[in-house]
């Protein structure tokens, strides 16, 4: 802090501190002159409003004058009169630090002792699950909801649908490190509206939930050409890109034609957050595994 | 009460009376009645979004009716509207009455009243649009800001110039206090609201990162301080001791609470900004000078309640009595409340809860709406020539449901707060948050049914309040008063 503002400051300060003490000080001392104390003072406005001369209650002084004593003794112990730390080099900064060290040193062996051990283990791991549960709660609902299912345009996480894959190295990476997809808007080269709607049907044909007629089933060597460099020639997507499959029925927008059309018109970006920052390595681990164990029961019925 | 229509438009020889030996009451009746109107505009809307906070699909997904376009149309309503208008009505009234003069300069005083008027169509044009500074109680874009430091300034020259012309040497404690309203009022808005306009609808601070944020509190504090706290209590220095009919309590702790508190104020705003981006020294004085705060707060509830003192009888027949004491009391806790929520330990739970949002509504409908339905009961006859309001029984009426709603109000904000409070910073043995944030917010839903209850029964006591006006001002034809010689 420049010189000037630290003086500004600490004089500016300790001038509207004496201020009030003085200002206390003159109340316990005096009043109009040649009045005496619970008299009226004498001026009178508008018919019939007067004033008593009564001295401030003492309670009330009493009350001014501690919250002065305080206010210049917590200036003396935290930074307040400008440059000047206090006597007990207090910051908010050191005083997160510190509550941060205390956290660590008191939950850090926990989160270790989970994160060495074997991925799947974890995944069934009770305890293991409750912090994953309390992690998930706290980071991951705002977008992938409460029961985990998602919504259009945030990924259902109780299927075993994965779209950037399911090992413990894509899910943790996919926390920690977040993830971008991006599918182009590509309907200006489809052939105009016609050739738009034919893509539509043809998408929703691979899923089987509309019959192909002929106008889609001419659009193959169209998906062939500009949409297997992503989804594949056959449609069945690839994780490396996050790429939906698009031939399981499972839709991350919606299956419906309007949905389907908005995404080859608008194109999308679907953007999962990273979140290593806030929960380091052990942590992100323990919610993979959480995350994993959401679709074992569909997983094991498969 | 005591009939003020000691004069006629007649003089005692039978001739008409000079202009300027009458009061200007016309610009007082104007702010009175639409004190009324925008009280019940403003909280139509805090009682709309109020249902929105329980009921989102109430704004029927129209940009214009969600929450964050009508919050600052219902904060502006409220605060400038409302309370404005009342300060403007209570100020004009009592500047005369108590320098014994007309108000001056007519015309400027005339320009006041359409031009705060033009002001508040305005913003509630704007605001639902979207048009917006983003800057809380500051939300109104550059022309408007511009347009309101006009009125503002004309504002000063009418009360000033008043008071300069007074036919008495002492200043009534009153005026004190409604002069270091309008002067620091004007510099704060100005202040604030430097920016660099880009379009008719869009402007851009000059003021950049943390420096904004405490220019903005600056100003958000000391709207509180000076607009709805020293305006208040000029108010009540007036209103209170002509309605109980009794001197002002102590000339001595008026002086020192007055000093005290201009000088106090100034500084509380970065209480708002604890444990932010803003530096340490900075969030240690706004913490420090919002504890002194509490006894220059507490010097104008003592005075007012001391005042009061002695004609406690009077509160068992007269509801306006009633008004002003239990708004005296709310500005008591309020002001207590204040200071110890700008403690940097109490702020860390209360900070961004509805605690906050009970803390304020408890010093705006306690305290603010309280005196300015106390003091427009007492105001009205007054002006219109009469002994009472048309009701006393449903002034009565309004009081027990203005109390009840406030106080269902600050409680369910309370328990909602701490509630918040409690479960976000609630951890497990593993270190982990105990609740989401959505469980929280299940937790207050109760709350926020209650008030809207709450409000509601303000709002419905608002309601009694227009009937009454209405018949009060229609059935008595306004004549002119003389001014009162001096003692």
């Amino acid at each position: 802090m420049p010189a000037f503002w630290h003086w500004f400051i600490a004089i500016g300060t300790v001038v509207f501190i004496i201020w009030c003490a003085w200002l206390i000080s003159w109340s316990a001392k005096q009043g109009p002159q040649n009045v005496a104390d619970e008299d009226l003072v004498g001026h009178k406005w508008d018919g019939d409003l007067e004033e008593w001369n009564n001295p401030a209650p003492k309670w009330w002084l009493y009350l001014y004058f501690i919250t002065i004593i305080w206010g210049v003794g917590y200036l003396i112990a935290y930074p307040g009169l400008g440059a000047f730390e206090g006597a007990l080099d207090w910051s908010q900064h050191n005083q997160y630090e510190a509550e941060m060290a205390a956290a660590a040193e008191r939950y850090d062996p926990i989160y270790e002792d989970f994160a060495a051990m074997e991925f799947e283990e974890l995944s069934r791991h009770p305890e293991a699950n409750q912090l994953g549960a309390s992690l998930y709660a706290s980071y991951c609902t705002t977008c992938h909801g409460s029961d985990a299912r998602g919504a259009a345009g945030y990924p259902n996480l109780t299927d075993d649908d994965w779209l950037w894959g399911d090992s413990e190295a894509q899910i943790v990476s996919t926390i920690a490190n977040g993830r971008v997809a991006v599918m182009p808007a590509l309907a200006p080269a489809l052939g105009g509206d016609e050739g738009t709607a034919n893509m539509v049907r043809y998408v929703r044909s691979l899923s089987g939930i509309e019959e192909a007629d002929s106008g889609a089933a001419s659009m193959q060597p169209m998906f062939v050409a500009l949409c297997s460099a992503c989804h594949m020639a056959d449609g069945t997507g690839n994780p490396m890109l996050g790429a939906p499959n698009l031939t399981d029925d499972v839709w991350l927008y919606g299956s419906s034609s309007d949905a389907i059309m908005t995404a080859l018109v608008h194109g999308r970006n679907g953007v999962m957050p990273a979140h290593g920052d806030l929960l380091g390595t052990n942590r992100s681990k323990i919610l993979a595994a959480y995350v994993y164990n959401l679709s074992a029961a569909e997983r094991q019925a498969d | 009460m005591s009939p003020d229509r000691s004069a006629s438009s007649i003089n005692n020889r039978g001739r008409p009376l000079d202009k300027q030996a009458q009061y200007n009451d016309t610009v007082v009746r104007q702010f009175s009645i639409v004190v009324v109107v925008w009280g019940l505009v403003g909280m139509a809307v805090g009682l709309f979004i109020a249902a929105q906070m329980i009921w989102p699909q109430l704004n029927m997904d129209l940009p214009f009716l969600s929450f964050g376009r009508l919050r600052p149309l219902h904060t502006n309503a409220v605060i400038f509207a409302f309370g404005g208008s009342a300060l403007f009505a209570t100020s004009y009234y009592v500047v005369q009455r108590t320098c014994h003069v007309r108000l001056a300069f007519d015309k400027l005083a005339a320009f006041t009243f359409w031009g705060w008027q033009l002001i508040i169509v305005l913003a509630a044009i704007t605001l639902p649009l979207g048009i917006t500074q983003s800057k809380e109680y500051a939300e109104l874009e550059w022309p408007i800001d511009l347009l309101i430091a006009v009125v503002w300034v004309a504002y000063a020259i009418v009360f000033f110039g008043t008071v300069m012309k007074r036919r008495v040497k002492h200043i009534y404690v009153a005026n004190w206090f409604y002069g270091a309203f309008i002067i620091t009022v004007a510099i704060l808005h100005i202040f604030n609201n430097l920016a660099v306009p880009v379009t008719l609808f869009k402007s851009y601070t000059i003021y950049t990162g943390v420096v904004d944020a405490m220019m903005q509190w600056w100003y958000g504090h000391n709207a509180v301080g000076f607009f709805l706290t020293a305006g208040f209590l000029g108010m009540m220095y007036y209103f209170v001791p002509k309605q109980a009919g009794r001197p002002v309590y102590s000339y001595r702790l008026s002086v020192v609470h007055f000093w005290s508190l201009i000088a106090v104020y100034m500084w509380a705003g970065p209480h708002h900004l604890h444990y932010t981006s803003l530096p340490d020294w900075a969030q240690t004085l706004g913490m420090v000078f919002s504890v002194i705060l509490l006894a220059p707060s507490w010097g104008g509830m003592i005075n007012g309640i001391m005042t009061l003192s002695g004609a406690w009888h009077k509160l068992r027949s007269d509801p306006i009595l009633k008004f002003m004491i239990v708004a005296l009391s709310f500005y008591g806790m309020s002001t207590f409340e204040g200071p110890m929520m700008s403690i940097k330990t109490v702020n860390a739970l209360s900070h961004y809860t509805n605690w906050t949002i009970g803390h304020v509504h408890s010093g705006a409908l306690g305290w603010v709406a309280m005196m300015t339905i106390g003091s427009i009961y007492c105001l009205l006859p007054r002006l219109y020539n009469r002994d009472g309001m048309y009701s006393t029984k449903l002034i009565d009426v309004h009081f027990w449901t203005s109390t009840i709603g406030v106080v269902l109000y600050a409680v369910s904000m309370w328990i909602a707060g701490v509630t918040e409070g409690l479960m976000w910073r609630a951890v497990n043995d593993d270190g982990t948050l105990t609740y989401s944030f959505v469980e929280s917010l299940k937790a207050i839903e109760p709350y926020h049914y209650l008030r809207l209850l709450g409000g509601l029964i303000f709002f419905a006591g608002m309601c009694v309040m227009a009937y009454n006006v209405f018949k009060t001002v229609t059935q008595q034809k306004a004549v002119p008063v003389a001014v009162l010689d001096p003692a």
